[in-house]
């Protein structure tokens, strides 16, 4: 066999498993090459051990496409002695990150959301008015609404959970959650001025309660660095 | 160069036709050269409120499909010479007119109006449209029930999206009594939840369906409640400054005595 001048593939063992470091200089296929060729020459050592070992594979400053993803996994499952749990890399698409961004940016929006009408961001979204009774707000994170909220509000409405709806003056029709649904009382009722609306797990329902416990209920929301593990 | 006004609330029933025939009269007396325009194909009412209905010949649907000429189908008023009507067809349906016919008319009267109020038809399809495709301003007219707020807040936001100024409001049917007892929805509530400008305030009055079934506008009459209010919206309209109309009633002579003497009634 060749030897190559410089070895694209290291390997280190860990505590939870391997990781796989891939040269980010080479072409991929050459490195698909070699790591084929090293799993060939291992697995003759290694076949008595049933255990599966864990693989995390470290690209470097390599983008790998999702198409490359999938053989390099199928590559090392093969065998059934190893499994992928997860694919590092240094850089993202340009279109995740734009995504990325967004998930994590809040849209500051001023405006009156009237009877009838939906405003819809992706993100944490910041409303400068009101939410007229009828009108809607969604946002797939947070809602902060610096005005009345007479109408609905559905945060996290692609399934996140820990989102929240804070607002000036709340009386709205109906709040949701995620997945979860709360709603006005039949009687007629004044509204609260200052508070938060955010999922209850332990009762698994909404709760509303004063904007002051926010810190408390969710911890991420305290600080700048929630941003980086929204991502 | 005119100015072109459509009322509109969306809901049927708060009094569009009549706030457009009063503010019409009102402006008239004011010495201004007004044409209403009624866009409620097929349900006209506003020549009846007018008293101006058998005086029709030809109506907006002749005018958009060239069998008479603009000026053959407005007729004038019976007490104003520079009151102008120009009426809906009662035969077609709403689709009879498009948006680009209502901009033409709108256009053309402009040239030699002061002012051209246009009576919307109750609803948000083709009918709304075309009434307000022409207009440069608009004046949403609700009443203190909470199922017309709803709909003037739809409307309100309908228009937003046009290219108009702001629209204003107008407060109909007015019942004191029942607004102090907290059974109506206060003036204040819903100024806050439309948050555009009050316009005016009109109160509920007798007189009002009394005039408008002898198609004599109330606006006519010199001392009623309802006349006062349609007068003072007209004298916003024009840029004067007018305090809201109190809603008090105005107390009787044995009232004023006995509260003279310190006595409660």
């Amino acid at each position: 066999m060749k030897q190559k001048e410089k070895q694209l593939i290291t390997i280190k063992g860990t505590k939870e498993g391997l990781i796989f470091y891939i040269d980010d200089t080479s072409s991929f296929r050459d490195a698909y090459d070699e790591l084929e060729h090293v799993l060939s020459t291992t697995s003759s050592k290694e076949d008595s051990e049933d255990k599966v070992v864990s693989v995390i594979l470290k690209f470097g400053y390599r983008y790998v496409t999702d198409v490359q993803k999938t053989t390099i996994r199928e590559l090392i499952e093969k065998d059934k002695r190893f499994i992928v749990e997860r694919f590092d890399s240094e850089v993202i698409s340009k279109k995740q990150a734009k995504n990325w961004f967004d998930q994590s940016e809040v849209k500051a929006i001023c405006r009156i959301v009237r009877s009838g009408q939906v405003l819809e961001v992706i993100g944490d979204l910041l409303l400068i008015g009101d939410v007229n009774p009828g009108g809607q707000v969604r946002a797939t994170g947070n809602i902060f609404i610096m005005g009345n909220l007479h109408g609905i509000a559905h945060a996290g409405k692609d399934g996140n959970e820990e989102a929240i709806i804070a607002a000036s003056y709340m009386n709205p029709s109906q709040l949701r959650i995620a997945t979860f649904i709360s709603r006005a009382p039949d009687y007629e009722s004044k509204g609260v001025y200052m508070e938060c609306g955010y999922l209850d797990k332990e009762n698994n329902k909404i709760a509303i309660d004063r904007l002051q416990v926010l810190p408390y209920v969710r911890k991420e929301l305290r600080g700048l660095e929630r941003r980086i593990h929204n991502g | 160069m005119g100015e072109a006004i459509v009322i509109t609330s969306g809901k049927g029933g708060v009094g569009k036709t009549t706030t457009t025939a009063n503010l019409g009269t009102a402006l008239a007396l004011m010495d201004k050269k007004v044409c209403l325009i009624d866009t409620d194909i097929g349900l006209r009412n506003l020549d009846v409120i007018m008293g101006l209905e058998n005086r029709i010949i030809y109506d907006i649907v002749d005018v958009i499909d060239g069998r008479c000429k603009l000026s053959q189908a407005l007729i004038q008023d019976k007490r104003f010479s520079d009151l102008f009507l120009l009426p809906a067809a009662q035969t077609s349906d709403k689709s009879a007119v498009s948006k680009e016919g209502m901009l033409e008319i709108v256009s053309e009267l402009k040239q030699d109006y002061d002012y051209i109020i246009i009576d919307c038809p109750a609803g948000i399809e083709q009918g709304f449209q075309n009434a307000i495709a022409g207009a440069d301003a608009a004046i949403v007219v609700t009443t203190p029930e909470k199922s017309s707020v709803r709909d003037a807040d739809r409307i309100i936001g309908l228009i937003e999206q046009e290219d108009m100024e702001r629209p204003r409001l107008i407060i109909n049917r007015i019942r004191n009594h029942m607004m102090k007892d907290g059974d109506m929805l206060h003036i204040d509530d819903i100024v806050q939840i439309l948050s555009i400008d009050l316009l005016g305030i009109v109160s509920d009055s007798d007189d009002v369906i009394k005039a408008s079934n002898n198609g004599e506008p109330v606006a006519l009459k010199s001392n009623n409640k309802a006349s006062i209010a349609y007068r003072n919206i007209a004298r916003r309209i024009l840029g004067e400054t007018v305090p809201l109309q109190s809603l008090e009633d105005s107390k009787g002579m044995f009232h004023r005595m006995k509260s003279f003497f310190g006595i409660r009634s």
